[in-house]
């Protein structure tokens, strides 16, 4: 894999200092949630090794979650199944937004789909520009990526995890997105989007299965309908 | 839990990721569809903003979570690093956890 970046730029630019400070907090907290899922997923009937496979190859916590919780309460593959794809949903409509900033061979894409998460994404779209961008997303994926899998093993292996609760981590994946969102408010419609997401994704919560609230906050974005040029004319 | 499992969800799951960067890949998208998914990220971000904080499964949920988000977003707004907003939002969520 090539970065678009040498190591040695990424350092000297305290924009991208940041990503990597953030980058390494978001990945502890991410690999003690790998450690509690690999616990999970052993203690529902999986082996090991199925459990490293499925966070080498799903890398979706949500969806991963999901299906040994269900397995794990004695439900059908099916509805493990159902649920998990409901949430691993939301990826694509990333990969939408993603793909005008992931331009390159076709190697590095098929690369870049793997890495194609709430993070990276958030993290890449709180960027000022494309370089930053391209940047930010291979750094934040990267990390979560290395965090998550040796988290899972070592939970899969150890069979005994802390409760991320205990120290706030289920808390530092929204504040890590309320700080990815801060800059993106400044642009009027991106406020009113992000307002319609919000709003939407809360009142739909206890009406849909999990994982239909955040696609269909998806919906928000027709506020980029109107042309602002035109509109001043 | 059987391979065949393992692997359908595998295969699922990269192919949502893979969808919407093979749907658009190097196309020129006309310039009001590229206004409307310039905004997935506000609008994505902001649903998963809510939804970690307010809710459990489909239950809305109002806990220490609320307060410990809350103190990320003045420190957000007083510009604090990234890093410093991650930590303060973790802490303070701690912290309310365990004095109750």
């Amino acid at each position: 894999m090539r970065l678009p970046l040498g190591f040695e730029k990424i350092w000297n630019d305290a924009g991208l200092r940041q990503v990597f400070a953030a980058c390494v907090t978001l990945g502890l907290a991410t690999g003690v949630f790998a450690v509690s899922f690999g616990v999970t997923s052993v203690a529902a009937g999986a082996s090991v090794a199925q459990t490293c496979v499925l966070s080498l190859l799903v890398f979706t916590g949500a969806s991963q979650f999901s299906a040994v919780s269900v397995l794990g309460a004695g439900g059908t593959a099916a509805s493990a199944f159902g649920g998990a794809a409901l949430l691993a949903a939301r990826n694509s409509v990333y990969g939408l937004a993603m793909a005008p900033h992931l331009k390159g061979r076709l190697g590095t894409r098929l690369l870049a789909a793997q890495i194609t998460i709430d993070e990276s994404t958030a993290m890449a779209a709180a960027q000022s520009d494309a370089t930053h961008r391209r940047a930010a997303f291979w750094i934040t994926g990267c990390s979560i990526y290395l965090f998550w899998n040796l988290g899972t093993l070592i939970g899969a292996i150890l069979g005994s995890a802390i409760d991320p609760k205990t120290y706030g981590l289920d808390a530092a994946f929204p504040a890590a997105f309320v700080a990815m969102l801060w800059p993106m408010l400044r642009e009027r419609r991106s406020a009113l989007a992000a307002a319609i997401g919000a709003a939407l994704c809360l009142a739909l919560i206890p009406f849909t299965p999990v994982g239909v609230p955040i696609l269909c906050a998806a919906l928000a974005i027709v506020v980029g309908i109107p042309n602002p040029r035109e509109a001043e004319q | 839990m059987s391979w065949a499992f393992v692997f359908a969800l595998a295969a699922t799951a990269y192919g949502f990721k893979v969808l919407g960067l093979v749907l658009v890949g190097e196309r020129q998208m006309p310039a009001m569809l590229d206004r409307c998914l310039a905004l997935i990220p506000a609008a994505l971000i902001a649903a998963l903003v809510v939804k970690d904080t307010f809710s459990i499964g489909q239950h809305l949920q109002l806990d220490a979570r609320a307060a410990g988000v809350g103190a990320a977003v003045i420190a957000a707004w007083r510009k604090a690093p990234l890093i410093v907003v991650i930590v303060v939002g973790a802490m303070v969520t701690a912290a309310l956890r365990a004095a109750t």
